[in-house]
Order: C-alpha cells, then sequence, then structure tokens
C-alpha cells in the first residue's frame, strides 16, 4: 500500500518567550533556558551563553520541570498536630507560622542564643544565612560541607588556596594526562563531562582511580580499581618514585610553595616544626644568590630548596629536605604498599613514569611573558599538562584530609598547579587559609555574634572553646576533637543535640537538609532521637522548625514547617561572597528569579529569614526605625553591601570602582554601589555575569602581578595577597605542639595521641579508622555509595521522568563474593556492620574492587514521603547504607562520645564502612522498616500526560 | 502493509561515541521533554508515582559489562533509540500507513492520526526502538527531532536534535550520512562507526563510534624511572646539582 507522505509541521512555534535564569536541580548551577507557553513553563534546555555549562544541560537539568510540578511540593505553613514523625500536620497561616518562630527565637536570643541551632543543607545562600545567624548571635550555624566534602575543601585551601570544583579544574583545553580520584558521577556534574569530552576529542589518557568502574570511571582509558581509604597511600608511593627519579620541578617547588622555608629543627624548642619567621612575621628562605637567610619574598630572592641555617642554637632545614627525607623512605616504595592498596607495584612504578613523562618530556611554553610577586620576569608560562580531579570518594573517609594533602602534594611536586595544561584556579580563588576569616563562637545574650562562625584555624588560640575548654558549638566543631572542621559538623548536631553534650539546645532548625533520612549517619537512631521524650513525655529535643519546599522525610520531624517555593519561583544569587560559579578563565555569578509565580501559600525561605529577621529586630535587618530593611530576598541581593563598595552581585554596579566600567552609564562591574536595577540587567545578559581574566594574568594567579592587581581591581580582596603553596602546613603543627605539651590551651589527655599521629605538618596515610574497630576478618568487604548522574540527592524520587530512570537500587557485589556467596538474580543480603544490619536486594557487578559493595545514594526513601505511593519501589525495595553507619565509632569504654569523622576536619568518614554479607531468603521488602509517615501534601495524579502548549 | 521509498535525497541520523558516552542519561530526558512537548500526543507516563511506573521514551541507556580475555571488566554505555533504518521493517509492516520514511531526509516517523495502536511494528523492529504510548495507545518514536531541525522559529545554531544539544560529553553528532563529506560520515570513517545489530539487513542510517582499547597499559613493563643517586645522602647531592641548573 502507497499513500502519500502525510505533511509533517517541521516549524511549529517553540515557545512564547524563553527566560533565563539559574538550575537548582544539583550543585553546579547551570543556566537554563526556560521556555513559557501560556506563562507556564513547557520545557527546559541549557543556556549556550553561560560559563558553567556552554548550552548543555543533564538529565536532571531537563527534568527540571517535573521537579517545578512535583506533588511533593509543600502547599503553606505547617503546624504538626499528631506525634514527631507521624506526618500529620494542620495548616496555618504565615501570620501565626512567623510569629511562633519570632516569639521562640526572641526569647531565646536575650537568654541564651546558642540554644538556637540554625544548619542549612543543600542552601546556596550561605554567605546570606550565615549573617542571619551571626545577627541573631548563636555559634551555632553551619551548612553541609561535614557531611560532605570538607576535607577535599580545608585541605586544598590549608595546601594552596583551593582546591577542585567551585575552586578550580584541569585546564581541559591544554592537559594531556588526567587522573580522577574518587569521583562516582558528579560533582561537577556538566562540567567534568564537558572536559572529558575535550580529552577524549583528543586523545588524552584518562585514568579513573575509584573502586567502581561506573559513569566517568568506565569510559577512562585505565581504570584502578583502589582498595577504598588507601588512595593516600598510593599517591605517596607515586610520589617517592617521582622524588627517588628527581622528576620533580623544583623550580616551581623554589619560587611558588614553601618547600624552600627553613623548619626549626630543634625537638626541645616550644617552636619545633615551625617556620622561621622574620621579626615581621615573614618565613624566612636561604637566599641561593647570597647563601644567607632572607624573607621568602624578597625582591630577587632565590629560595634555596637545600637550605639550612642555624641560628641562636636552633638548626633550622628547608621544608624540601623533610619532603626527601620522609617520602624516600622505603616504607612508600610501590613493593611495600602494593598489597594495600590493590595495585600491583609495576603499575604504580608505570604510572608514575607516564605523569614525569607528560609533565616534564610533554612540557607546554605559552608564549606570554609574566612578572612574579619578587619582581622577576618570566618571558614564558611554563605547563606541565597533567591534571587531577577528586571529590567525595577520597573525601569521606577518616584519613581524607591527608589524603586530599597527598593528592595536592603530587600536583605540586610536578609544577602541575596554576600552570597551562594543570590544574587551574577559578577567581575569586586562590585565597589561601590566611586570607578567610577565623571562626567565632563568642555568645553574648541579645547581641550579635562576635564575627563569622566558619573559617580557618591556625593554632590551638583560633578553637571554638569556651572559657572552661569545652567546645563552644553543639557539632564540636572547631574542638580539640576535630580543630580544623572549617565548614562545621552537621551530622552531630541532632546526636549531640539529643545527647547534650556538650550542652542541651531548645530549638533545631533546618534548611533544606534531610537530616531524618539520607543526609544523616545512622538514619534509624536519629529518627529515634527526634522522637524520643524525656521523665515528663516532653521531647528531648523541644523545637523543631524545618524550612523546606518538599515533603522530605525531614519534614515529618518538625513542629512547624516553612514552606520554601521551587527554584523557578524564586529569587537567589550565586554570589562571590559564597561559593563561586566562576571558570579558570572568567569570573562569574548569577542570579535566580522567578520565571513563574508560585500557585500555593509558599514563600522564598530567604525572604522569610529577612522577615523573621526584621520581627525580631536583628542588626542589618531594620533601619534606625526599626522598619524592615529589605522588602524580600531580591531587595537584599540589589542592596546589601557586606564591606563597601561589595556586595552579593558583582555585576552593573553603580559608580566609578572597576577599569572596566562603562563611563556613560555609570555602571561598572565587581566593585562599586547598589543599583536597584541590577537585577533586571541580570535577566537582560541571561541570569548571569562574567568578565574574563586578562590573558597575562590567566595562569600564575597567586604569584603573577598581573592577576594579584586585577583581583583588587575586582574587589576579592583589597591590597594585592600574593602567597607560596604551604607544602608544610603549619597551623597542623601548631596543634601537634599542643598534643606534646607545649603552650596554654591543651588538648584533653585522650586525644593527645591522636593529634600527635594525625595532624601531620606533611601529608601522611593511616587507615581509615574504622580499621581499628571493625575486625577486618569479621567484616572484610568495604561498602559505598554512589550518587547517580541523573538524581541529586533524595530530591529525585518524587520527578516521575527521573524515578524511572533510578528507581530501585541494588547492593552491586563483585564476581569472587557473589560466586562465594551463590547468589543468583533477584537474590537477597544481609549486610551487617559492627552498628547493625540491613536486608538488602542484590546485583552482580564485575566492574568493582573485589572487596567492595556499593549502591546508589539516597533511592530509598521513607513510605508516606515525597509524595510517592506506599507501594512504590523506592519505600519498599530501595534502602540506605546509612542504617548501618554510626555517627560515633564504636565504644571504648572510656565513656566518651568518639565521632566517626576525620580528626582533622570533622569530615563524616561515610566510606571507612566496613560489612560482612551473607544471603537470606527473599523477604517481604527491605530493612529496617522505618515505619510510614501519614501523606502531607495531597494524593500525587495516577498518569502525567503533560502538554502545557496544547 | 506500507511501502519504504526506494531512495531518499538525504540519510540524516546520528553517530553515538561508546567511547566518550558516561551513560549520564540526559538525552533521555531532554529527549522526553521536548517530545512531550511537541510532535504528537505528550509523552505519557502511567502509575507516575506508583509502584510500576511506565512511561514512553524515544531514546533509553542501556548499561552492560564485558569481560575481556584479560584485564579488568569493563562497563560500557549504550543509548539507543530508532536507527532510521533504510530498509525499515517497522514501515513495511504497518498496516495502516502510519508508519513512514520520509523522502527527503529518511526520517522514520508515525502519523498518529493513522494510527491504531495495533503495536506490530514495535515487534516488528529489532531494536525494541518503539515504545507505545501507555496512555494515547499510540506507538511513539524517535522523531530526529524533525520539528527542530528545520524549526525557523530556532536559532539556526538550535536546529539539532534535543539528545544531540544537550549532550554534556559531546557523545552525539547529527547530520546527513548519505553524504560521505559531511562532517558525521567523516567521524565514522575516521573511528571507523559500525552498524548495530548488521544481520538484521535492516541498514540502520544511525551509527554507532566503538570504544578506544581499554586498559591497555595495565601489564606494561613500567620503564625505569632512574633514581638520582643510588648513595645515602646522595639525594641531596643531587638536589644541589640540580639546583644549580635552574
Amino acid at each position: 500500500m502507497t499513500s502519500p507522505q502525510p505533511h509533517v509541521e517541521t516549524s511549529p512555534p517553540v515557545s512564547d518567550e524563553v527566560r533565563k535564569t539559574t538550575c537548582y536541580m544539583c550543585a553546579c548551577r547551570c543556566g537554563i533556558d526556560v521556555h513559557m507557553k501560556d506563562g507556564k513553563v513547557a520545557y527546559i534546555e541549557g543556556n549556550r551563553d553561560h560559563p558553567v555549562n556552554r548550552g548543555v544541560l543533564c538529565a536532571k537539568g531537563s527534568a527540571g520541570i517535573m521537579q517545578h510540578l512535583s506533588p511533593a511540593r509543600l502547599r503553606a505553613p505547617l503546624k504538626r498536630v499528631g506525634p514527631r514523625g507521624s506526618g500529620k500536620f494542620e495548616e496555618i497561616s504565615w501570620d501565626e507560622a512567623l510569629e511562633t518562630v519570632r516569639a521562640r527565637l526572641a526569647t531565646l536570643r536575650e537568654t541564651a542564643p546558642e540554644k538556637l541551632a540554625f544548619f542549612t543543607g543543600r542552601d546556596q545562600s550561605q554567605s546570606f544565612t550565615s549573617w542571619f545567624a551571626q545577627a541573631y548571635g548563636t555559634p551555632n550555624y553551619a551548612a553541609h560541607g561535614g557531611f560532605c566534602s570538607v576535607n577535599m575543601a580545608t585541605a586544598g585551601i590549608y595546601t594552596m588556596g583551593g582546591a577542585f570544583w567551585e575552586f578550580g579544574s584541569p585546564d581541559w583545553d591544554r592537559t594531556k594526562m588526567f587522573m580522577l580520584f574518587g569521583v562516582a558521577e558528579d560533582h561537577d556534574s556538566n562540567p567534568i563531562k564537558i572536559g572529558l569530552g575535550k580529552l577524549k576529542a583528543r586523545g588524552a589518557k584518562v585514568i579513573g582511580v575509584n573502586p567502581v568502574r561506573s559513569g566517568y570511571n568506565a569510559i577512562a582509558d585505565e581504570w584502578v580499581g583502589i582498595t577504598p581509604g588507601t588512595d593516600g597511600l598510593f599517591i605517596l608511593s607515586l610520589i617517592h618514585c617521582l622524588l627517588k627519579a628527581g622528576r620533580i620541578d623544583l623550580s616551581y617547588l623554589s619560587r611558588c610553595t614553601n618547600a624552600p622555608v627553613l623548619v626549626n629543627e630543634d625537638t626541645k624548642s616550644p617552636d619545633h616544626g615551625l617556620l622561621l619567621t622574620t621579626p615581621d612575621g615573614k618565613h624566612m628562605v636561604i637566599d641561593r644568590h647570597t647563601g644567607k637567610p632572607a624573607p621568602f619574598d624578597g625582591a630577587g630572592v632565590l629560595p634555596d630548596l637545600a637550605g639550612s641555617l642555624r641560628r641562636a642554637g636552633t638548626s633550622h632545614r628547608s621544608v624540601f629536605q623533610h619532603i626527601a627525607e620522609r617520602y624516600l623512605s622505603d616504607d612508600y616504595a610501590p613493593e611495600k604498599v602494593a598489597r594495600t592498596v590493590g595495585i600491583d607495584a609495576n603499575r604504580i612504578r608505570r604510572i608514575a613514569a607516564d605523569l614525569a613523562r607528560v609533565a616534564f618530556d610533554e612540557a607546554i611554553e605559552l608564549d606570554r611573558p609574566w612578572t612574579d610577586f619578587r619582581g622577576e620576569r618570566h618571558e614564558k608560562m611554563i605547563g606541565r599538562p597533567v591534571s587531577f580531579h577528586a571529590m567525595r570518594g577520597i573525601s569521606a573517609h577518616s584519613n581524607g584530609f591527608q589524603t586530599c594533602r597527598a593528592l595536592h602534594l603530587l600536583q605540586i611536586l610536578l609544577g602541575a598547579v596554576e600552570t597551562p595544561g594543570g590544574m587551574r584556579f577559578k577567581p575569586p580563588y586562590p585565597k589561601p587559609a590566611t586570607a578567610h576569616p577565623k571562626p567565632h563562637c563568642r555568645v553574648t545574650p541579645g547581641k550579635p555574634l562576635d564575627g563569622p562562625h566558619l573559617g580557618f584555624t591556625h593554632g590551638p588560640d583560633d578553637l571554638c572553646l569556651t572559657d572552661d575548654g569545652q567546645p563552644a558549638r553543639i557539632d564540636k566543631a572547631f574542638s580539640w576533637e576535630n580543630p580544623m572542621s572549617a565548614h562545621g559538623m552537621m551530622h552531630m548536631v541532632i546526636s549531640n543535640a539529643h545527647a547534650g553534650d556538650p550542652y542541651k539546645i531548645d530549638t533545631l532548625f533546618f534548611y533544606m537538609a534531610n537530616m531524618a533520612w539520607n543526609s544523616s549517619m545512622n538514619t534509624s537512631g536519629v529518627m529515634n532521637m527526634l522522637t524520643d521524650t524525656d521523665d515528663n513525655g516532653n521531647y528531648v529535643i523541644p523545637n523543631i522548625i524545618v524550612a523546606d519546599a518538599y515533603s522530605s522525610e525531614m519534614v515529618g520531624y518538625a513542629d512547624l514547617v516553612l514552606p520554601d517555593t521551587t527554584y523557578l519561583e524564586r529569587h537567589d544569587c550565586i554570589s562571590l561572597l559564597d561559593r563561586p560559579i566562576s571558570e579558570p578563565g572568567a569570573v562569574a555569578d548569577a542570579i535566580r528569579w522567578p520565571v513563574v509565580e508560585p500557585d500555593r501559600n509558599v514563600r522564598g525561605f530567604q525572604s522569610v529569614l529577612l522577615d523573621l529577621g526584621a520581627r525580631l529586630n536583628l542588626p542589618g535587618f531594620v533601619d534606625d526605625d526599626g522598619a524592615p530593611k529589605y522588602a524580600d530576598y531580591a531587595d537584599y541581593i540589589a542592596n546589601h553591601e557586606r564591606r563597601p563598595g561589595i556586595g552579593p552581585l558583582a555585576g552593573w554596579r553603580v559608580g566609578d570602582g572597576a577599569a572596566e566600567s562603562n563611563r556613560q552609564t555609570g555602571l561598572t562591574h565587581g566593585r562599586g554601589g547598589p543599583n536597584g536595577a541590577q537585577i533586571d540587567a541580570y535577566i537582560k545578559n541571561g541570569g548571569f555575569w562574567s568578565a574574563h581574566v586578562p590573558d597575562g594574568a590567566a595562569f600564575y594567579k597567586p604569584w603573577n602581578t598581573a592577576y594579584q592587581d586585577w583581583a583588587v581591581e575586582m574587589g576579592f580582596y583589597d591590597s594585592p595577597q600574593p602567597y607560596v603553596f604551604s607544602l608544610w602546613c603549619e597551623p597542623l603543627r601548631r596543634f601537634q605542639l599542643a598534643a606534646e605539651g607545649h603552650g596554654t590551651r591543651q588538648p584533653p589527655d585522650h586525644l593527645r595521641e591522636r593529634i600527635k599521629a594525625t595532624l601531620d605538618p606533611l601529608p601522611i596515610w593511616y587507615a581509615p579508622l574504622e580499621d581499628g574497630h571493625a575486625d577486618p576478618v569479621e567484616y572484610p568487604v568495604h561498602a559505598l555509595t554512589q550518587r547517580p548522574m541523573a538524581m541529586y540527592h533524595s530530591w529525585g524520587s518524587q520527578n516521575a521522568w527521573l524515578r524511572q530512570i533510578h528507581g530501585m537500587n541494588p547492593l552491586f557485589v563483585p564476581t569472587a563474593l557473589w560466586t562465594a556467596n551463590g547468589f543468583s538474580d533477584g537474590d537477597w543480603a544481609r549486610v551487617t556492620s559492627v552498628h547493625g544490619e540491613i536486608t538488602v536486594p542484590v546485583a552482580h557487578m564485575a566492574a568493582l574492587n573485589e572487596h567492595t559493595v556499593w549502591t546508589w545514594n539516597a533511592i530509598g526513601k521513607r513510605k508516606g514521603a515525597w509524595a510517592l505511593d506506599t507501594d512504590a519501589p523506592e519505600a519498599t525495595m530501595g534502602f540506605l547504607l546509612n542504617h548501618i553507619i554510626h555517627e560515633l565509632l564504636p565504644p571504648k569504654g572510656d565513656g566518651l562520645r568518639w565521632a566517626n569523622s576525620d580528626p582533622v576536619t570533622g569530615q563524616a568518614a561515610w566510606f571507612d564502612l566496613r560489612v560482612r554479607i551473607e544471603k537470606v531468603a527473599p523477604p517481604r521488602r527491605s530493612y529496617p522498616d522505618p515505619g510510614g509517615q501519614d501523606r502531607i501534601v495531597p494524593d500525587p495524579p495516577q498518569n502525567v500526560t503533560l502538554k502545557v502548549g496544547s | 502493509m506500507t511501502a519504504l521509498p526506494e531512495t531518499t535525497e538525504r540519510k540524516l541520523g546520528l553517530v553515538i561515541d561508546l567511547d566518550t558516552c558516561v551513560g549520564c542519561h540526559a538525552c533521555v530526558i531532554a529527549c522526553k521533554g521536548w517530545n512531550t512537548e511537541n510532535y504528537g500526543a505528550p509523552l505519557a507516563d502511567a502509575d507516575a508515582y506508583g509502584a510500576d511506573p511506565v512511561g514512553a521514551f524515544l531514546n533509553r541507556v542501556h548499561s552492560f559489562e564485558v569481560e575481556p580475555d584479560s584485564g579488568p571488566a569493563q562497563l560500557f554505555h549504550m543509548p539507543k533509540s530508532c536507527l532510521h533504518c533504510e530498509d525499515a521493517p517497522c514501515v513495511t509492516v504497518c498496516p495502516t500507513g502510519a508508519s513512514f520514511k520520509r523522502v527527503e531526509d529518511g526520517i522514520v516517523l508515525v502519523n498518529e492520526s493513522d494510527c491504531i495502536g495495533c503495536g506490530l511494528c514495535a515487534w516488528a523492529c529489532p531494536y525494541g526502538a518503539r515504545e507505545m504510548d501507555p496512555v494515547e495507545k499510540v506507538m511513539k518514536k524517535c522523531t530526529l527531532c524533525v520539528d527542530r531541525i528545520y524549526n525557523e522559529n530556532l536559532p539556526e545554531e538550535d536546529r539539532e536534535p534535543a539528545c544531540v544539544r544537550t549532550c554534556p560529553a559531546g557523545a552525539r553528532h547529527f547530520g546527513d550520512l548519505g553524504d560521505p563529506d559531511s562532517a558525521v560520515s567523516q567521524l565514522v570513517e575516521a573511528r571507523g562507526g559500525v552498524d548495530l545489530m548488521p544481520e538484521q539487513g535492516t541498514k540502520p542510517v544511525n551509527k554507532y563510534l566503538p570504544p578506544r582499547p581499554r586498559d591497555a597499559d595495565i601489564d606494561v613493563l613500567a620503564p625505569y624511572l632512574e633514581p638520582v643517586d643510588a648513595q645515602p645522602k646522595g639525594f641531596l647531592g643531587w638536589l644541589d646539582r640540580a639546583l644549580e641548573r635552574i
């Protein structure tokens, strides 16, 4: 049968209008084009002009429309009317909700502000939420970094003034060899994929180091299926090989790092292990030109890596000699470490040789003259085209901080940071730890806190301790237990609040954090803590306020719920004061704006917090007459100044600050006065602002005068701040010195040995702390989670499209374990850790470290949450490993509560987990069964047949 | 039965790079979004928030493991959608003429107003590339975004399928595979692009670029990184000499 070819409309109208805003389907903050039809969201695609994603968009981003229309959206403020966790609520007015919160918080503020613990999760407005907490006066504020990747961020900042992702990225256009450590399938999402695509197109080699070969590791040219928790040892062995062969960048180490700085060698000195300084505090080196000591940054000084000095009876040797001495030791020889790391010695050697060959024999030279901070002019920019990226896989171990430090040491020894083809910082980074604030915790009832909550400690004097030496913060951040916990420890808040350790609190206030579920360790235990009552029948944690857009598990445990908008209904700023979205060659910030207005009785949380701050009369939130200073968050974004000329957004400010200013309009970028039309300017420009780093400033940023001057012009800092990388991390040594008995501020005795062992000023490797508690014979298997590319935390399951990709999560089991247990498809296993057990479905995976099992993160859901049907597979088959990962290490019999965290930063040690698995008869559902909750939102539709434009 | 055109003026199709695809499903969802809002009935999701959600997708990513004779196991991601075959059995099997292959570009489409939802085409397709819409009960399939690639309401750079525009790793390419000089044909030539299941005789237009060899260096004997000095203290001597040269 032949029929005439039907007519096809090939040029249908696409949309009435495109509104450009910023994605919030994960933390990467890509630019999106939201196509509107009839005033409704019809289709979302990537913004081609946006510096982060250049037009591409991941599955999550494209599925944003289903998040925006999710049946789990909250509809109005809620007051709990049943027991906590039951999901029984009644709707109340905003006035009632805000007055309830105000009354409670006002009383606390006048008496004991620390009894408010305000913690935010996937918050992208931390510079704002922290400003609220500081004005309120509680020391108990942080975001989610402590259970995410604080080891990565902190090790990077302390070592070199930046880390990966938001701080820096490989020079994707020039690198010739790329090693990826411990990155599952995210962070950062689209830029890594774009970058890998570039490497693949050029045929540059990609090595994936990860126990699991999925995602990015699946396309790696070479996969290193390392034993979990041993990356640091592998890296130090690579360093051993490179040092032994002298395949390191001596010129770079001498000029750009503290390798030539002199270290006090006198074991009896209170300064033992500290760096020699001039009277005005400059680190000292031996100048190779004169053979004499000199400040490291002296004009024309050529620092000597082999320098030593005896002064006033005390010997000093360069940091580099300590590095050589330590890592040339046979302890790090490939043969010595091979068994522990699970990588053949020959292979470790070959990878070291590959790195050396590419870095030095295939070096890059750019004809771009530059002048360093010592005044020395360089005719070329020399590049070492090897690059690295790492994330949570190496970070979320109790040895993660030192492992991240080891990786940075490796990059720096190769001369591959801030050089062409290596890793490049993204403005306003690099910024060393010394240029960041220190933490503050001094509470005065009725007054603001004495400074920002979070920051970088440089020694015992900077710890957040009370006058009697106890932790000042509810999460014990910046205490002797984890002195450098720069992001706080959100994962300890509920546990500590429940235990009244270090003190009891009154009100827990969470924003956008699913702490009753996937964001907590020991989920079942946490659910019990949230509902536990004292002898009088009162809740042990008296008040819980939760702000969220969706019906998460945590919302079910709130006493009061403040409903947030979706990301398409709100104002936001992606600020340089916060977590920036710059690229190495351009500084950038961005906004969100309501491309549609909410159709529910919900409000953007930041506007609610401004309202609350004004009701509480907090300084900065009200004007001199006590009237609210800002109408809403948009008003704050445009008009708030953090310091003169510096506001949340850097683009289109008013005044004559930066050189790039357009004199005719009076508009400027970087520094400048507030501009009432600033948000309109962002909208007109596609939702973002960016400015290119000048070519001569694009590399060698910490040392390059051209970059330093441009950074001052842009307002990143107020005067040039050149610095050298800290291979020797002196703050660590100061804590060690205290543990050795020096100084007035002393750690408790039970922590001395651990501090001495783990806070080493040079990178070290020690076995994950759980290995000391979970018998490796009894618990021989490592257990991990990964986040899939198409889901983000718990958010994805309410999304009808995404849940069809990841609707259940089996435990993936490697071949040998699969065979040994006699598993076959459809089988179930009991998985037991020192802490507890879960019963879960299993699946076979061959491309997996032979001693490792893993599953997708946060697919499992509590029955009744997220508007899913009660028989949804997420609630019946899905599971969390969190149930068997405790926030504390097993009791040692000393009565103390030892956190399952990195002893340096407090990072939650999710990936230290050891288990054993055994086959069990298929049960009715996965276990534990955490019970259900009433559905807080209306029933979801049976079918989704979406067509806005019909 | 429905006839295929003897020849088509162009052979528009996709080239999918299996060496680069990270399996992120971006293409799956971009496709779902565009084609829900555009050509034909929306791509429905039945039991969308329930125990057994069943939605129509025009493109899905399959993952499979390969265990080579030597070296570690490998994982590959294979996005799969209609391959717009030259000898498309889904067209010839159609009892109503609803399925057809366009003369001008070779795109295989379903004219939904003529589709009776019998499902024969889905049975005939050896690739499983057609899906019955669970609500509308008409047959859905990849349109190669026929309503994007010629769409004068879109900027020229956006006139490509949604899956290609969105692919973050750049693993998807679109063009005329009938033109040996086109960028996609050149890419297929350079990378040894292959047909999926050629033995089926359907002559698919879409091509797959095979993965490059993986883990080739694992057993390579380590090149000797020569120590600078085997003597104790020798390292510092080397250092001193080396520093003289910088």
